[in-house]
């Protein structure tokens, strides 16, 4: 009987997702470079001198946002590369190419995260480098700390991006929850301030945004300041990975929104 | 090891909402067998080939390829097995070469040895040329072919093709033919879905026939088509007939001055047809069946 080469496997699907987004790399590497320049000039460059460096813990407003503007590239990034490339492969039905091989489900789910952390990472490189345009002088604090959170999370929204796909059944529910839940959560979990600017009772609901953990994680390794604990941050951000690892295998296995 | 490719038992699949597909069948195809599994739409083909590639989730019952129980060790099972799906299922954007290449990497083959593999199965089903072209640019026929090339990338021991020369043209079918009859005599295992019955008597040697979810017949083509009673004659003539001739034991009928058709009953033999048209001094020039014979006996099951 044949013996599946399962490294094989794994690297066809993580490569063919890889070369998916390069392909097309003016959908999806161009514009976070765009849109992050932007935010660099207006809020960084333009805004920015005029806030008080006491309510940025010291830091230049440019160089406060810099950790925020990279994690909100790789959020949105990670899950958007997963989410649309799973959906795309169900309703192309090429699905059945994956389906009828017999390629592990461990190894499906996989080669679409290693596709999504490979996205998320290399646009966080891109507006990390786009950063230094507006501030040339960055030192990264704690370097270690800085990658892991950023595969972390990269990897943490790639798993979401997958549940949303194999839910999906229209282009519209893909997008639902990016526009909707996403961005809402990114921009009030600390992008762009501090939450010791809030009154105390938008404090404690802001502490309700999972985005600020992510966010002010990814800052204490870039800037070495957080506005939360980065022990509990990082321990929930591995928690969550756990349980919708577990959660994508079971839908996997069950066949929910891939078989009939 | 027994001598099938191919056992289902019992199985049975009811779809959300409670359509019941199949209830029950139960199926054996023996190894290097070329198999019709013909029925009309909805009949349950398609949820039968669905649960064999398990693209379908089956309710009950058993599938073994090659003695491989699906339920127990599927991988194996399924690196056996090669699908050609009715519908196109590969990613339009890609080249024809990546796509057979990526297909051949889900199946454990390294890109240095797929490399030779996809450069011959392009060849060999016309699509070198076209390797560089993205999948949605080819017609519809190429885009059949390269369904084929990646069902075969893995030399699965068993092939299904479900409908896999529809709207093809009648040349490429034909092509399409000689391939598959190539690849059955070299030892893979086919069954076959089809709506052209000529296609299913010409390629194959056992015939099943599925409808409303059961097996009606499952039996040999031969054995089938003996059980015909009556076969239509379409006699060409050489000299045109203004009446239609009087011919004991047989009713004929002029349908144009040079065509006369006949129904022939199986236990009467056409010799006695011709002497007495030569008595009559009408020359036939050539004579075919009247229609496909396959056709008369499956419109005949599926309205039992």
């Amino acid at each position: 009987m044949k013996k599946i080469n399962i490294s094989v496997t794994l690297w066809t699907l993580a490569s063919k997702e890889v070369r998916r987004f390069l392909r097309i790399w003016v959908q999806t590497l161009v514009p976070p470079a765009i849109t992050m320049s932007l935010y660099f000039v207006i809020f960084g460059s333009l805004i920015g001198p005029n806030i008080k460096p006491e309510v940025t813990d010291g830091f230049a407003y440019v160089q406060y946002m810099i950790p925020g503007l990279i994690m909100m590239s790789v959020i949105t990034n990670s899950y958007a590369n997963v989410v649309s490339s799973f959906y795309s492969v169900k309703f192309q039905k090429s699905i059945e190419e994956l389906l009828i091989s017999p390629m592990p489900n461990w190894t499906i789910l996989l080669g679409f995260i290693i596709g999504g952390v490979c996205r998320g990472v290399l646009v966080g490189i891109i507006v990390f480098i786009v950063s230094l345009f507006f501030y040339p002088d960055f030192q990264i604090a704690n370097p270690l700390l800085t990658v892991s959170v950023l595969f972390l999370t990269s990897i943490l929204f790639s798993l979401m991006g997958f549940i949303n796909a194999i839910f999906a059944d229209s282009f519209d529910d893909i997008s639902v929850i990016p526009t909707f839940v996403l961005t809402p959560l990114i921009y009030l979990g600390g992008v762009f301030y501090s939450i010791n600017m809030l009154s105390p009772t938008l404090q404690s609901i802001s502490k309700a945004n999972p985005m600020l953990y992510v966010v002010n994680t990814f800052r204490e390794g870039m800037l070495g300041v957080s506005d939360v604990s980065v022990v509990f941050s990082l321990g929930m951000i591995c928690v969550f990975i756990c349980i919708l690892t577990i959660s994508c295998l079971y839908l996997l296995n069950k066949g929910i929104g891939i078989r009939e | 090891m027994s001598e099938f490719a191919l056992q289902i038992d019992n199985l049975k699949k009811t779809y959300k909402g409670g359509t019941v597909a199949l209830k029950g069948i139960s199926l054996k195809v023996k190894k290097g067998d070329f198999y019709a599994l013909l029925g009309p739409n909805g009949a349950g083909k398609s949820s039968t080939i669905g649960i064999i590639g398990t693209l379908v989730t089956k309710t009950s019952g058993q599938v073994k390829i090659f003695d491989i129980d699906t339920d127990k060790d599927v991988a194996t099972a399924k690196s056996l097995l090669g699908v050609v799906s009715q519908e196109i299922n590969f990613s339009q954007f890609e080249k024809v070469i990546d796509i057979v290449t990526t297909q051949a990497g889900f199946y454990g083959i390294k890109k240095s040895i797929a490399k030779s593999k996809v450069e011959t199965m392009l060849r060999r089903l016309g699509l070198w040329d076209k390797r560089n072209d993205q999948a949605r640019t080819l017609s519809g026929g190429y885009k059949r072919r390269l369904m084929i090339a990646k069902a075969l990338i893995h030399e699965p021991k068993l092939l299904i093709l479900d409908e896999p020369t529809a709207g093809v043209d009648i040349e490429l079918r034909r092509e399409m033919w000689d391939f598959l009859k190539e690849i059955n005599i070299n030892g893979t295992t086919i069954i076959l879905t089809t709506h052209y019955l000529e296609e299913a008597e010409q390629l194959c040697k056992n015939i099943g026939i599925i409808d409303h979810g059961e097996i009606v017949v499952d039996t040999s083509m031969k054995d089938l088509l003996r059980r015909l009673d009556v076969q239509g004659f379409v006699l060409d003539l050489e000299e045109p007939l203004k009446f239609e001739p009087n011919v004991e034991g047989f009713d004929l009928k002029l349908e144009d001055p040079l065509t006369l058709v006949t129904a022939v009953n199986k236990d009467k033999s056409i010799n006695s047809l011709f002497e007495q048209l030569n008595q009559l001094g009408i020359k036939v020039k050539s004579m075919r069946n009247e229609s496909n014979r396959l056709e008369e006996l499956f419109i005949e099951m599926i309205k039992k």
